[in-house]
């Protein structure tokens, strides 16, 4: 991109456009009851998107995408406040919307970590679920703020992580991933143990109030009525907002460099001064701190946790998306988890099915596109900058 | 004059295998020494002893003065010794400007402060260092510099041979070690390099390399000094053309007559 005509002007045009159908499409998808017409719906939309990259209408997409980010970025904002207003009394899409949103900042936490740095996580739904009982158990026995409840979450998932920081760094690979799945398999069994938490049947998680205000009330403003779920949908777009900056910050920083020599080459790397720990460590933390904040959030948000919410199977799923959206583009990120999300829930018929559906969609991405429905592009710095 | 890297009697074994036998050697500031010898004589084994790849079993190495033999890559790396590998070690997906920005690491602030929340210093940091390496690459191959923020991976050898010259080169080190810069390369394209190498060093004085190569034009032409090595033993030292001329070093390639 950089080579081609550095002179020209690239177009806002295309990006919008894209923007603007997408929301559109996911719209119809999220307001579609009838199997029927979700089904035709789906099957319509995966030919259009086969369509267009057949025809190479990506290409000017993601070039006026990668040079306008930031104005991309706020529309894409506007265009999720769009989809919350559109739904903004029906409870159950705001609640699907508000699952993507905060999917997708425990996913950008494992892109820091295996996108960016290659430590493999396969404990994330552990430290998720760190977060959710950090709300239960705090929530139901203090009085603190529940933000500060929010932030406590990511630092216990930080510092509980903490503990795996010494068998992740003396081992690579495969070994390193074992560590993770081990400790996702201890993590339930104490949690269903444990009688303090709730045993088997977890805890009641009560909501967030702030200043006095409990977001488990419907709102009503000037005559219209607003699902209760609206004012966590806020705060969850807040926490996707900040959280994306940071990973979009941090990768165009010497730390994202930092990150990316580690894990492509790790010798070459201390030979160029990298102390190799300090950055896996630094990634593996900020990346559980992310994931137990965005777990504390979601515990509020479904009211309710328990060791079975946060199994192996889910970490896998987050595994999933990262890989199905492209390994280290946040972008992509979005666009998988409203796939993984999204689709089996309005797909009922496929409910049973579903971990069949990601294992397939898993596989067929790393037959056909191996680096993911919306590859990593290379690093720029600054969006738009020219020598 | 001190000698600026001194290995006196390094000793390397990989199980039975004695890979450096009491190897002795001493370059001086502003030196190019030849390393050369058979295969498996020992060569790149010594460039990752110094570097702290490997530890020696027994010797130590100085460095201006200061004992490296237990110091980590990365301390070796601060200390102000560069190196390119044998068999090219770039990031491939990253572009050209991020590989060389990984030899630059020293000198590249790593607060996550800094990097993160004072974008507009990290700014000034990163156009600074743009036009360092575009300089840089600008003296190896004037067309790369338009290409500074594509993939390494589109690149031909000698391209990707050239940027990992200049990311040992962009820190500015007292010392680079070239292991086999040629490898893979035509001779005109290894003559070009060479000279691209010297005229590097010729605006930064100072600079000692240690050269480890296969193509006796190279050595001939731009070493002061060589050493050659066999089984791991120094067997010859001097100028090329009284080692070439060495029966001990002619059988060691050839064989003995």
């Amino acid at each position: 991109m950089a080579s081609a005509g550095s002179a020209k002007r690239v177009s806002l045009l295309p990006a919008v456009a894209a923007l603007v159908l997408a929301t559109a499409y996911l719209i119809a998808l999220l307001g579609a009851e009838k199997q029927s017409y979700i089904i035709a719906l789906l099957a319509a939309g995966i030919a259009a998107v086969l369509a267009a990259y057949w025809l190479k209408w990506f290409d000017p997409v993601s070039e006026s995408f990668g040079e306008h980010e930031d104005t991309l970025g706020m529309l894409a904002v506007v265009a999720a406040f769009a989809v919350a207003a559109y739904f903004h009394d029906d409870h159950f899409v705001l609640l699907l919307v508000v699952t993507v949103i905060l999917y997708t900042v425990a996913t950008l936490g494992l892109n820091i970590q295996f996108g960016y740095a290659g430590v493999l996580n396969f404990a994330g739904a552990s430290f998720f679920g760190i977060g959710a009982y950090t709300s239960a158990v705090l929530n139901a026995h203090t009085a603190l703020p529940h933000l500060l409840v929010m932030l406590i979450g990511g630092l216990l998932a930080a510092l509980i992580g903490s503990l795996l920081l010494l068998p992740v760094l003396r081992t690579r690979g495969h070994y390193a991933a074992l560590v993770t799945i081990a400790f996702a398999l201890l993590l339930k069994t104490f949690l269903e143990v444990n009688n303090v938490l709730g045993g088997p049947q977890g805890l009641q998680v009560k909501g967030m109030s702030l200043f006095g205000w409990s977001f488990n009330d419907n709102i009503t403003i000037g005559g219209v009525d607003f699902s209760f779920y609206m004012s966590y949908f806020v705060l969850s777009m807040i926490l996707l907002v900040a959280s994306f900056v940071l990973v979009r910050r941090l990768e165009r920083s010497w730390i994202g460099l930092n990150l990316d020599a580690l894990r492509l080459d790790e010798t070459a790397s201390r030979c160029f001064g990298l102390d190799v720990e300090r950055w896996k460590i630094t990634a593996f933390t900020l990346g559980n701190f992310l994931i137990g904040i965005a777990g504390a959030l979601f515990g509020m948000v479904g009211g309710f946790v328990a060791p079975n919410n946060y199994t192996f199977a889910d970490s896998l799923i987050l595994v999933s998306i990262l890989l199905l959206g492209g390994i280290g583009n946040p972008w992509g990120l979005i666009v998988a988890t409203i796939i993984v999300v999204v689709v089996p829930e309005k797909l009922q018929t496929i409910q049973e099915y579903r971990f069949f559906l990601y294992s397939a969609l898993v596989i067929a991405v790393l037959l056909f596109r191996p680096e993911g429905l919306l590859p990593r592009p290379v690093r720029r710095y600054f969006p738009g900058w020219r020598p | 004059m001190m000698a600026l890297l001194k290995a006196e009697g390094i000793v390397r074994k990989f199980g039975g295998v004695v890979a450096l036998d009491h190897l002795d050697l001493e370059v001086k500031p502003d030196e190019i020494v030849g390393l050369i010898g058979p295969n498996g004589s020992g060569k790149t084994t010594f460039f990752n002893v110094v570097t702290g790849i490997y530890g020696a079993n027994e010797g130590r190495i100085l460095f201006n003065g200061a004992d490296i033999t237990r110091a980590s890559s990365r301390a070796v790396y601060n200390a102000g010794i560069s190196r390119t590998f044998q068999r090219s070690r770039l990031s491939l997906p990253l572009s050209i400007f991020d590989n060389i920005m990984i030899g630059n690491h020293k000198r590249l602030h790593q607060g996550i402060w800094f990097n993160l929340m004072r974008r507009a210093a990290f700014k000034q940091e990163f156009e600074e260092n743009y036009r360092a390496a575009s300089a840089l690459v600008e003296v190896f191959e004037p067309t790369l510099v338009k290409r500074m923020f594509d993939p390494v991976a589109g690149l031909p050898m000698i391209d990707r041979r050239r940027i990992e010259i200049c990311r040992a080169l962009i820190n500015q080190p007292k010392l680079l070690l070239l292991d086999e810069p040629s490898a893979g390369m035509t001779h005109e394209e290894t003559k070009a390099l060479m000279d691209d190498i010297l005229l590097v060093r010729g605006r930064n004085p100072g600079l000692t390399i240690i050269i480890v190569e296969h193509e006796m034009g190279v050595i001939e032409r731009i070493t002061d000094r060589c050493v050659v090595l066999n089984f791991g033993r120094k067997i010859a030292e001097g100028p090329y053309r009284q080692v070439a001329g060495d029966r001990q070093v002619q059988e060691a390639y050839l064989g003995a007559a």
